[in-house]
């Protein structure tokens, strides 16, 4: 196991460091420098030049990148073009929503997965199977936007039953237990929108898995024994089903960050898919970049954590 | 001798042919999806008025949000232009942003795979790092942000997304690769002494062939998607022409939502269909492919 979860550990330095070279060949693709874009237009040229000097921006690329590399460690992604703000702050305020969002939509995601995976696996082929499979593969078709949209469209518009936008009701000073609810029904659609943009993947899984698990002796012993259907299912067919799902929670991260854009967009939420968009559109690209580097680094450990609780689980990882 | 050779093959084939054709929902999307096709195409005569323009009743009116009518059978815009005529001609933009963008991917994740897996050693180490390094950054993250420098045009869209979403192509291309590389007759090539330009072209990436195919379906598939929410949130297809993506732009104004469902219900549907059926496809492709399933 250690020397698995060791080895792991390499492999996401040398992709971490990677990643921050793509970001920063990235930074320089974008037009114009640090310093051109905060100094007055009117000072000459040969000003500029001097000051770029002073600030290294007259080296070569690599020593350039190394500069910037040790300031990226020591917590410095940069200053917002727009506010002046430093990156990593901004980022950092905007982080608790979109974590929010995402752990309630990864929960719920996980529910439904459950739900339908095991429901198609049991019956295979059945009517319910097709209902099942279908849902699972509208969820992965359609856009998230698109669905944002019909959601709020039936049930803010028509219904009236939920709120559309923001993290709660911000007119009035709710405490306690209403307030709790008030956030409650402001995640609901969001949260909705994005789960189901990962739950096809996951139903596959846990549907062949299943499956999988269904054909084996153990499973016809404990029928044989007189184990009721839904026991078999869940105590024992599901039980040796669920670990290589775990490693799927790495894969579904990048997705949700992605999915998190639009969601956070259409619905107001205040968090980073709607930071990076409103900085796109603000040329901000600092803070752009900065959300793409915070966002793999995220990623990158989720994926770690995803593997090493899977290495810890299985002991069959341990002799490989 | 030739023959002996090509017999098992055109059997497989049959065989994949006819799980195919067993796969209903599979044969129905492909007979959608022709459907598409054939509509894109031939746009210019399908479409009842010009969809840059505005657009006139018989008695010479121009009406503006107008709900659909026998006139106007998906109603008009806020510029007075017919929504059907642009969900028409939106489709051919999106269709084929889609399946470029797919094809450009599919070509650098098969070049690159084919590459690491067959020279193996460093080149393979550094380009799985690198393919890993890129996966690890949420691809709309990084496709919002490329976009944001790069001027708006349909090429551009195609690629960008083309080119940060080779990835999985690559990964499969490097696992078909290392596969056939115990199979025999690589050995047998590199024994005639064909060079290894020769081999990765002719004799690697031939065969690697079938599970590509499905990557790409589902390539399509996820660039439409990607190309929708970009045009959507503005950054990708610029008005006047039009995808169906940005016609749904218009619905995050509340009005439009609320009363005037036949500018973003039709183009969302379009959306939704053309991506579900390419995902059913590729699923009886994947089934058909995929010898262990039977």
């Amino acid at each position: 196991m250690i020397p698995f979860i060791l080895r792991r550990l390499i492999q996401a330095f040398f992709i971490l460091v990677l990643v921050t070279f793509i970001s920063f060949i990235i930074m320089n693709m974008a037009p114009g420098n640090a310093l051109q874009t905060f100094i007055d237009p009117r000072i000459p040229p040969s000003e500029l030049a001097k000051a770029e000097a002073s600030l290294g921006l007259d080296q070569p690329l690599p020593v350039q990148y190394l500069r910037w590399l040790k300031a990226v460690t020591e917590g410095n992604l940069g200053y917002s073009i727009k506010s002046g703000g430093g990156v990593l702050e901004l980022i950092l305020s905007r982080l608790g929503p979109t974590l929010i969002l995402m752990g309630s939509a990864f929960i719920l995601m996980f529910i439904l997965a459950l739900i339908i995976g095991i429901v198609s696996a049991a019956k295979p082929y059945s009517l319910t199977d097709y209902i099942a499979t279908f849902t699972a593969f509208a969820g992965i078709s359609i856009p998230g936007f698109f669905f944002a949209l019909t959601l709020i469209y039936i049930f803010a518009v028509q219904l009236g039953w939920l709120p559309t936008s923001g993290l709660r009701t911000y007119q009035e000073n709710l405490t306690g237990w209403s307030a709790f609810i008030d956030r409650v029904r402001h995640l609901v659609l969001p949260v909705t929108v994005l789960a189901f943009t990962g739950v096809a993947e996951l139903v596959r899984h846990i549907r062949s898995a299943v499956t999988e698990s269904l054909a084996q002796d153990y499973i016809r012993t404990a029928k044989g024994k007189g184990v009721s259907p839904l026991k078999v299912l869940t105590a024992h067919a599901l039980r040796n089903s669920w670990l290589p799902i775990i490693t799927l929670i790495g894969v579904a991260l990048p997705r949700f960050f992605s999915g998190s854009v639009i969601v956070e967009v259409i619905f107001a939420w205040p968090g980073m898919g709607r930071l990076l968009v409103d900085s796109v559109f603000a040329r901000d690209f600092p803070v752009a970049m900065g959300i793409n580097l915070f966002a793999a680094i995220l990623v990158l450990l989720g994926s770690l954590l995803a593997d090493t609780l899977y290495a810890v689980a299985d002991p069959r990882i341990r002799y490989e | 001798m030739t023959t002996a050779v090509i017999k098992p093959e055109a059997k497989a084939r049959n065989r994949s042919l006819k799980q195919f054709l067993n796969h209903r929902a599979a044969v129905a999307s492909a007979g959608v999806l022709i459907l598409l096709i054939f509509t894109a195409v031939f746009a210019p005569w399908l479409a009842p008025y010009d969809p840059y323009d505005l657009a006139m009743t018989d008695t010479g009116m121009l009406e503006f949000e107008a709900p659909p009518s026998r006139t106007f059978l998906l109603g008009t815009d806020a510029i007075g232009r017919d929504v059907l005529s642009r969900l028409i001609f939106g489709g051919r933009i999106s269709l084929t942003i889609g399946l470029v963008s797919a094809s450009i991917s599919i070509l650098v994740g098969s070049i690159l795979g084919v590459l690491a897996g067959y020279l193996g050693h460093w080149t393979d180490l550094v380009l799985s790092r690198f393919a890993d390094a890129v996966s690890t950054f949420p691809a709309l993250f990084l496709i919002l942000t490329v976009s944001s420098f790069v001027r708006p045009s349909i090429f551009n869209v195609m690629a960008v997304i083309g080119l940060l979403s080779w990835m999985p192509t690559f990964r499969l291309m490097r696992a078909e690769v290392l596969r056939l590389k115990q199979v025999d007759f690589i050995e047998g090539a590199q024994a005639l002494g064909a060079n290894n330009f020769r081999i990765m072209l002719l004799h690697l990436m031939p065969n690697a062939i079938a599970p590509i195919i499905v990557q790409a379906t589902l390539g399509v598939a996820e660039a439409i998607l990607t190309e929708s929410a970009l045009s959507f949130l503005g950054l990708g297809v610029q008005q006047p022409i039009a995808s169906w993506g940005n016609m749904l732009a218009d619905a995050r104004n509340m009005t439009v939502l609320q009363s005037q469902p036949w500018l973003w219900l039709p183009p969302g549907l379009a959306i939704f269909v053309t991506v579900l059926a390419i995902n059913f496809m590729g699923d009886g492709l994947r089934d058909a492919i995929n010898p262990r399933k039977g």
